[in-house]
């Protein structure tokens, strides 16, 4: 595992008496892609500006590099932002745009002037270098805001949701790019989004937050197959969210009905909540079913039908390649190995969370 | 901290002198001496001669009948003709506009004694002149706020009700009138305070006969200051005032969704 | 065909145009080059040339550029600071510091007249504190103050505009690049900010340069500006060819002066409104 390249420690913030972050600790390691995944509000941009040098923590510190880095300045530090609405200099053409900060570094004008084409070429629009920024697109001018940043070789690029402003077939090509990017440049990426789409798409490390704490970190896979609680799960992604109550290790009943599960250790006739993933609940005969219930409602999506089937007073949402048309009678059945028990939220934050998701 | 306290006071110092030559004036107004510095005690006194002489009274008439009638005048023709404008292909727009700027970028002393020039050939100077001096230049305001809120609203909302069976007369008055209302409102605020505040324009068109009241102050300041000045002053500041709140008001009432 | 119908709406305005902007123009250039007699002449625009209209062109230029700098010094920092305050308080302070450009032009005149006078405010003022008296009524001085005083809120007004128009991340932009607060201020702020400052000075000078109750009021017949010239050109020795030929100098200054300056300056778009 590569060294930790930024540190973040104990960090508490608050505006107009408003608690952002709360005690928020977390390390981000060199080479990484690191993605800050949350709705709104929930401290996601504040980190990031917090680590870019804009906000400055009430408590806690910045470690980068090894040094702490807490009340420098952002023209100070070895980092570089991607801005969401791009911030490119209205009165400036693109290269000089993109030759700002190196001007700044009082580099040679040869020196500029291949950095421009490199990076210009990095970001697939050779030759734009006399174009005026009016005369981009969205997509275009976002390329150029990165392009403007790495030519600064920063050990670290923020990015704030920067493909927010783009349209959803944009978006996704963006993606693509910023993986080869992150590859080619060999740097750290921390990445702020609110969909959980590009965020799995691309992270190597996934942070998800709500409400100024951090809620999980792990891979893709860890995030989307184990989330640790309610919010998480549902999140990340759409599930099935059932109150169910453990009976005793590998057994839970969901909706009066006893289900085979693979969690140990939470003890006996706990209540707990349990997830089930969309495309894990398998459509049968009703005879075949663990519970029965009717269609009520079918949605062609492409991939996949998106059904919704009322089995013992609850809305169960499935993700299923055959077509069950609105009123059949079918059966639930799902493997054991797709039941994900968690325990209920204790703490008061806690269920500030869950009544949130 | 430094620097906060910096800045505190150099707006204070610009604030200082913004309002200190209208404070004095307003303290004076109520001061029962003819002394430009020592107090004599309170008096409503020069109101009172304000309120007396028909000289100032006659100014003061002339003046809202102006700034009203023209202000008016020039909304009227001014909405119309930015509608016909905007109606108009580039070419057109453009030798339209071109001629409404030459008001607004002429220095007044050549606007007004160039209608002078012309009003001298045909008529004797008076009321009239003004009058039509005072819209022709109220006019361009008028279109320059009337036409941006034209190009904003789409033509298409304005199709649309026609598509739906309005009347083009119905269509313009529920879909293209409330959209440039805000537009006419503030040119016909703005022509009164722009004629409000014209001496130039009006000094070499109005003859011998009548006064506004910026030329009676002109004339009256070559003689001397009489107090009853002041109180004439103070009246006006607080027309101004109510005004502008007026404006602004209007204006952050529309902004209000936004924040 | 409603196009065309729509368009006639403009009808009313095109006369009034013609009649009461284009003819007057065509009117002063009529006069402006004739002798009282009728006759073509270049005497009218070429007596700018005699010393005392010379004089007071050059004068005037002189104090509507002195009148324009000190505006512009005293507004920028105004308008920075005015930006930098807090969204809540900003529109109120804003309204505060333009709200003397809608009082009466005239009044604004008298406050100065007033203050300044030999038996005025300042001078007792100055007299408690000891201090020798300020005799600056009737000088050039005393006009330049008052234009100032007549004209700072129309430079700050577009100043203030442009900045409040600069996007805060911009500016963190430019941070995050390494730019300390100079170079923000240089490569940043005055370029976004040039097109505020150049209506500013356009609304500035031009009044400056073409005034003559100012130069009348508190120049007390001393300061001799061209508005003068041309008024009395008019009024007093009622010679309308040399009145109009001095007018079209005028307009001539005026027009290239302005177009200096919007070469510099970007698109506008930056008035008062």
């Amino acid at each position: 595992m590569s060294k930790r390249l930024i540190d973040l420690q104990h960090i508490t913030k608050s505006f107009d008496g408003q608690m952002v972050l709360d005690d928020l600790n977390l390390y981000i390691r060199e080479n990484e892609f690191l993605t800050l995944l949350g709705p709104s509000g929930c401290g996601k941009t504040t980190t990031l500006r917090i680590i870019g040098g804009f906000e400055t923590p009430d408590e806690g510190t910045v470690i980068f590099d090894g040094k702490d880095i807490t009340k420098l300045a952002p023209n100070e530090r070895q980092l570089n932002t991607v801005f969401q609405k791009y911030a490119l200099f209205p009165h400036m053409s693109i290269a000089e745009n993109i030759a700002f900060g190196l001007k700044i570094r009082k580099k040679s004008k040869a020196y500029i002037e291949d950095k421009i084409k490199y990076a210009l070429k990095l970001v697939n629009l050779d030759g734009f270098e006399k174009r005026s920024i009016n005369s981009l697109s969205g997509g275009q001018q976002q390329r150029i805001a990165i392009a403007r940043a790495i030519v600064n070789e920063p050990k670290v690029l923020l990015l704030d949701e920067p493909l927010g402003a783009l349209d959803l077939k944009l978006r996704q090509d963006m993606q693509y790019e910023l993986i080869r990017l992150k590859n080619e440049l060999g740097i750290t990426f921390v990445y702020v989004t609110h969909d959980q789409e590009e965020a799995l798409t691309m992270s190597d490390t996934i942070v998800v937050m709500n409400q100024g704490y951090i809620q999980q970190v792990g891979t893709p896979q860890d995030i989307y197959n184990e989330p640790i609680n309610a919010f998480v799960a549902d999140f990340i992604g759409e599930s099935n969210i059932i109150n169910g109550t453990m009976i005793e290790d590998r057994l839970v009943k969901i909706l009066d009905v006893k289900f085979p599960c693979v969690d140990e250790g939470f003890g006996t006739n706990t209540p707990v909540d349990v997830v089930i993933r969309p495309e894990d609940v398998v459509l049968v005969s009703p005879e075949q079913g663990m519970l029965e219930g009717d269609v009520t409602s079918l949605i062609f999506k492409g991939v996949h039908w998106e059904i919704e089937v009322l089995a013992n007073g609850y809305e169960w949402l499935v993700q299923t390649t055959q077509m069950h048309p609105v009123g059949s009678h079918v059966g639930i059945l799902v493997d054991p190995f797709n039941i994900q028990i968690m325990n209920k939220p204790e703490s008061n934050d806690e269920k500030a969370v869950e009544s949130d998701a | 901290m430094v620097r906060k306290s910096a800045e505190r006071i150099y707006l204070f110092l610009i604030f200082l002198f913004l309002y200190l030559p209208i404070v004095v004036l307003i303290v004076l107004s109520f001061n029962n001496s003819k002394s430009k510095v020592h107090w004599g005690g309170f008096t409503l006194n020069w109101y009172k001669r304000l309120f007396s002489s028909s000289s100032i009274m006659e100014a003061f008439y002339t003046t809202i009948f102006i700034t009203l009638a023209s202000a008016l005048i020039a909304t009227l023709l001014g909405t119309l003709a930015a509608l016909g404008i905007d109606a108009m292909k580039k070419r057109g727009q453009a030798v339209m506009l071109g001629a409404t700027n030459i008001p607004l970028l002429n220095a007044d002393i050549v606007t007004g004694i160039s209608m002078m020039l012309l009003f001298v050939r045909f008529t004797r100077l008076g009321m009239n002149t003004v009058l039509i001096a005072h819209i022709t230049f109220n006019i361009p305001y008028v279109i320059l706020n009337v036409l941006p809120k034209l190009k904003q609203s789409s033509r298409t909302t304005y199709e649309a009700a026609l598509d739906l069976g309005a009347t083009p007369l119905y269509a313009f008055s529920k879909i293209i009138w409330p959209q440039i209302l805000p537009g006419v409102l503030s040119g016909f605020l703005m022509s009164m305070t722009m004629s409000l505040d014209d001496f130039s324009v009006t000094y070499f068109t109005k003859g011998t006969g009548i006064n506004t009241l910026s030329t009676m102050i002109y004339t009256e300041m070559r003689k001397g200051i009489r107090p009853e000045m002041y109180a004439l002053s103070t009246i006006l500041f607080l027309i101004a005032l109510i005004l502008l709140l007026f404006l602004n008001y209007g204006k952050t009432a529309h902004k209000e969704p936004h924040h | 065909m409603r196009n065309l119908k729509r368009q006639l709406l403009a009808g009313p305005y095109l006369i009034w145009m013609i009649g009461f902007i284009l003819l007057p123009v065509a009117v002063i250039l009529y006069y402006a080059f004739t002798t009282t007699s009728g006759s073509f002449t270049f005497l009218n625009v070429s007596s700018i040339t005699f010393s005392v209209h010379l004089k007071a062109l050059l004068l005037s230029l002189k104090l509507a550029l002195i009148c324009t700098i000190i505006c512009l010094i005293l507004s920028y920092p105004l308008a920075m600071i005015l930006n930098g305050m807090k969204t809540k308080s900003q529109g109120f302070v804003v309204f505060i510091f333009i709200l003397p450009m809608w009082m009466n032009f005239m009044l604004r005149i008298l406050a100065w007249k007033m203050l300044l006078s030999n038996n005025g405010v300042i001078n007792s003022l100055l007299g408690t504190l000891g201090l020798p008296k300020l005799d600056i009524l009737n000088t050039p001085t005393a006009v330049v103050f008052c234009m100032v005083y007549d004209f700072l809120p129309f430079m700050i007004l577009p100043i203030y505009n442009a900045m409040a128009r600069i996007q805060a991340d911009t500016i963190e932009a430019a941070r995050d690049l390494g730019a300390g607060t100079i170079t923000i201020f240089f490569k940043i702020i005055l370029p976004l900010t040039m097109s505020g400052v150049v209506s500013g000075i356009i609304m500035v000078f031009v009044p400056a340069l073409t005034s003559f109750a100012v130069s009348d009021l508190l120049g007390g017949g001393k300061v001799l500006l061209i508005g003068n010239v041309i008024e009395q050109a008019f009024m007093q020795e009622y010679n309308w060819n040399l009145g109009s030929g001095l007018s079209f100098v005028l307009m001539i200054f005026v027009i290239v002066s302005m177009a200096l300056m919007n070469s510099r300056g970007d698109e506008g778009g930056t008035g008062v409104w």
